[in-house]
């Protein structure tokens, strides 16, 4: 279970490295091909997120248990300026680069956890998990 | 798995400082006596069982061999104090047994009944020496209700399973994905929707989208006694999905109390195609596929992802 | 990873292959749109059933595909989204408004065949010299 990946972020064929782990890790969990997707979606978002903003990052990728439900976790991790307004942020079609505004909340939406942990000027930290349904 | 082991010793020293070189020592005992007396005690744990009327879906022989393996397994648990083997075992014999009807009693039933025999066969051992008895009963009996107690919950999470399982199936055959014709789909919607139900109808109705080749679908709705929003919110983007596949949805057979309750709650249904019952939705489907040169159901006017 | 374009009577076929990173799908929509305008082709088709995945920067580039194509005389239909692909989308809200989907290649051809015919049909009235 301890088991972890960590995926360094600093060209856009690291997004496609990252989202592709998140797949083959969802499928070790045990999540059906649609949330495999659906999970591999999310990750191409943060991954994303990092990259414009940040420039460069860490995407770490484990499989998380609670109780008997098993899912994974997907943290990303900056150094970059930081979300100075997360709510708005959050907000869907809001972009201060040239993104659709998709990307953050359109990831929360994906999963079933999301955080975001953010300190203008030191970096941003986005935590999210998704669980697999019960059987 | 080792870092575990040792770990789990050293706890048990450090809970019981005086007593733990002996009672370690005792445990070492209590395993060689368990070791040495295995024929014996089995098969008395095996006549037990069958007088007990206790899985009786099992012949005699096949009882035998599986209380030999709890028993070397429970003896294992009993020396390393690691119960990963013994769970797993349990597991794989509760998959065995469930589907020819052992219950949660009878499991139940047989490790206490193996617990009562090992004890007994202690009790005979040591009825010379009551104190060194008590020691030996002190450390074994932890033990047995922890081995006894992962053996049952063993057999419960099995079993809970197996029906979820069954649960699952029963669901995907209660909703069908039926073509009516060439390229025409039908979905009817039956019962109560939650949100996984909602999702797996999706997901098939996706694939038989694009297993089917189909154009047009009518999800039917008459049988769907309630939607709350977000089960609303499914069905607009099962229509966005069908779309992106090709196909266009009709839905029909929305309750008046239905059609209140989206509005009310503003669900957005303004590209949904609706028809007021199942055969009026076939007929404008077949009118759709008649009509191949119609591309305004393919092409809306162009907005900007954003403002929706 | 360069994306084969070709050219099938008056329409452009680009066929994804495989995964795509941004500067793939950038590269794409100029390669595609120069195409356009080069070849006066009046209908472009899009083939992504390689891809298992599609997020929001695919999926802006996809329309911005249709939209360009559009301005410059030609239409645009995306063929092969996957089911599960397609689900994901409109989780993410997602859902290439305004632009043709069909389920594959051939399906894409029947479509471009219908609209470019259709479109011919709707401006011809309208020109002076067709008139009496």
């Amino acid at each position: 279970m301890g088991e972890e990946l960590r995926l360094s972020i600093a060209a856009d064929v690291d997004v496609v490295e990252a989202r592709q782990q998140g797949r083959a890790l969802a499928a070790v969990a045990g999540f059906s091909s649609g949330e495999q997707t659906v999970i591999a979606a999310a990750i191409s978002e943060i991954a994303r997120n990092i990259l414009m903003y940040a420039k460069k990052g860490e995407i770490t990728l484990s499989l998380v248990q609670n109780g008997d439900r098993q899912g994974v976790s997907i943290i990303a991790t900056d150094q970059g300026p930081g979300i100075p307004d997360i709510d708005r942020a959050m907000q869907y079609g809001y972009s201060t680069s040239h993104g659709v505004g998709a990307g953050l909340p359109g990831a929360k939406r994906l999963m079933d956890e999301f955080d975001v942990d953010s300190v203008v000027g030191r970096g941003t930290t986005i935590t999210m998990k998704k669980w697999r349904r019960a059987i | 798995m080792d870092n575990k082991k040792s770990m789990s010793v050293s706890t048990r020293a450090s809970d019981a400082t005086t007593l733990s070189e002996s009672s370690a020592g005792l445990l070492r005992e209590l395993v060689a006596h368990l070791r040495q007396n295995r024929t014996q005690l089995r098969e008395e744990w095996a006549r037990r069982i069958t007088r007990a009327e206790l899985l009786t879906a099992m012949t005699e022989e096949e009882i035998f061999a599986e209380a030999t393996a709890v028993y070397d397994n429970y003896v294992e648990a009993l020396e390393t104090g690691t119960f990963e083997a013994l769970q797993a075992y349990s597991r794989r014999l509760s998959e065995r047994i469930i589907p020819r009807g052992v219950e949660t009693d009878e499991v139940v039933g047989i490790v206490l009944l193996l617990r009562d025999v090992l004890a007994r066969s202690l009790f005979t051992k040591y009825q010379d020496n009551v104190e060194k008895l008590n020691r030996i009963l002190d450390s074994y009996e932890p033990a047995a209700n922890r081995i006894a107690n992962t053996v049952a919950v063993g057999f419960v999470e099995e079993r809970e399973r197996i029906i979820r399982q069954q649960q699952e199936a029963i669901r995907e055959l209660s909703t069908p994905v039926l073509q009516v014709r060439e390229r025409l789909l039908i979905l009817p919607i039956i019962g109560v929707i939650d949100p996984q139900r909602a999702r797996q109808l999706t997901e098939q109705l996706l694939r038989a989208i694009r297993a089917n080749r189909a154009k047009v679908v009518v999800i039917d709705v008459t049988g769907v006694a309630a939607m709350d929003s977000g089960v609303a919110n499914h069905l607009v983007q099962t229509v966005e999905a069908s779309r992106l596949l090709g196909a266009t949805v009709i839905v029909t057979g929305l309750s008046p109390e239905i059609a209140q309750t989206l509005v009310t709650i503003g669900v957005d249904l303004s590209e949904m195609a609706t028809v007021g019952d199942l055969q009026g939705g076939i007929e404008e489907a077949e009118r759709l596929l008649a009509d191949r040169a119609a591309p305004t159901t393919q092409v809306r006017e162009i907005a900007p992802e954003s403002q929706r | 990873m360069e994306v084969p374009i070709l050219r099938q009577g008056q329409y452009l076929i680009a066929s994804i292959q495989s995964a795509l990173t941004d500067a793939d799908l950038s590269h794409l929509r100029e390669a595609l749109i120069a195409q356009v305008g080069r070849s006066r082709c009046r209908g472009v088709i899009v083939d992504v059933t390689a891809l298992d995945v599609m997020d929001s920067f695919a999926v802006r580039t996809l329309r911005d595909i249709a939209h360009m194509a559009r301005l410059r005389g030609a239409e645009t239909v995306i063929v092969g989204i996957q089911p599960d692909v397609a689900f994901a989308m409109v989780q993410l809200g997602l859902t290439l408004k305004g632009v043709a989907t069909v389920l594959d290649l051939e399906e894409g051809l029947a479509f471009l065949n219908r609209r470019t015919e259709e479109r011919f049909l709707e401006t011809k009235p309208k020109r002076p010299s067709e008139r009496g």
